[in-house]
């Protein structure tokens, strides 16, 4: 029963960990970036300089961009739980917005209309 | 005997949508997309403990579709699906290797539910999601696995199926 305590707490610290450890290193790195790209499925379907302001329905208007200050952010969506537009703003490279029943994220990458698609 | 086992495994088949249910009412605690309660894990995780493997493993799956069916898309089904034989898989494992409580078999099938889930869905998406969300998927399955972990445990010593 001991033993199984101990177990226990080896394998949630252990998680806990992993997860410090992967939040670490994706933050690490993390500059300004130059514009939101956003993806349907796995298609680019827009990219937008944060240093342009503006509001910009996504994918047939499920979700609507909107540009302001250096950051993105989603403003309105139409599905029911909202948690892409609680995401909130993001402004920093590799930061991402995701609207999972929309198969829909905004991505911030590196520099506007340097023509480096980093899509996997 | 074969009706009684029938009947539990409905019972708590029922149970694990009517908690899924419950949970699609209650808002998200943190904007990441697959953090959940995992509320109808509770009939899993007991399922696993009091009836074994095989029974909770039919309710998860038959949750899973019936969910789908009822408030999901074709594309949660898939989501859910991958959580749930993840989660299955982790948690017989876990358990059958009876070195763990079920906190951690919980914990474990929490965090293997949750990374089922955005790993699907980043090959769907075909962009790095699972990386970029794990971490907070793991702290979030942690802390909802521990707690169903610890209920259940409650619940199986409390609850006597097997009588006579």
């Amino acid at each position: 029963m001991k033993k199984t305590a101990r177990n226990d707490l080896l394998l949630i610290g252990g998680l806990l960990l992993l997860a410090l450890a992967l939040y670490l290193v994706f933050q690490a790195g993390a500059s300004r970036g130059g514009q939101a790209v956003v993806r349907v499925e796995d298609r680019v379907v827009g990219r937008y300089p944060l240093d342009r302001d503006g509001v910009f329905p996504l994918n047939g208007g499920t979700n609507v961009l909107v540009i302001g200050g250096g950051k993105a952010w989603i403003e309105r969506a139409d599905c029911p739980d909202k948690i892409c537009v609680r995401q909130g703003r993001i402004f920093r490279n590799g930061q991402r917005i995701t609207c999972l029943p929309n198969r829909l994220t905004v991505t911030v990458e590196g520099g506007a209309g340097d023509g480096a698609d980093l899509v996997s | 005997m074969k009706t009684r086992k029938l009947a539990a495994l409905s019972l708590l088949t029922a149970l694990a949508l009517i908690l899924s249910y419950v949970e699609s009412m209650v808002p998200a605690p943190v904007p990441v997309p697959g953090v959940k309660l995992g509320l109808a894990n509770l009939a899993v995780v007991f399922a696993l403990y009091a009836l074994g493997f095989r029974a909770a493993a039919m309710i998860s799956l038959v949750r899973v579709a019936a969910v789908a069916v009822l408030f999901g898309s074709g594309v949660s089904l898939l989501y859910s699906l991958a959580g749930a034989v993840l989660a299955l898989a982790v948690m017989g494992a876990l358990k059958a290797g009876g070195r763990f409580s079920s906190v951690a078999v919980s914990v474990a099938g929490g965090v293997a539910h949750n990374a089922g889930q955005i790993l699907v869905a980043s090959l769907l998406l075909r962009t790095e999601l699972f990386t970029y969300y794990l971490p907070f998927l793991i702290v979030s399955g942690v802390i909802t696995g521990a707690a169903i972990g610890a209920v259940s445990g409650i619940l199986v010593r409390r609850v006597r199926w097997k009588r006579k």
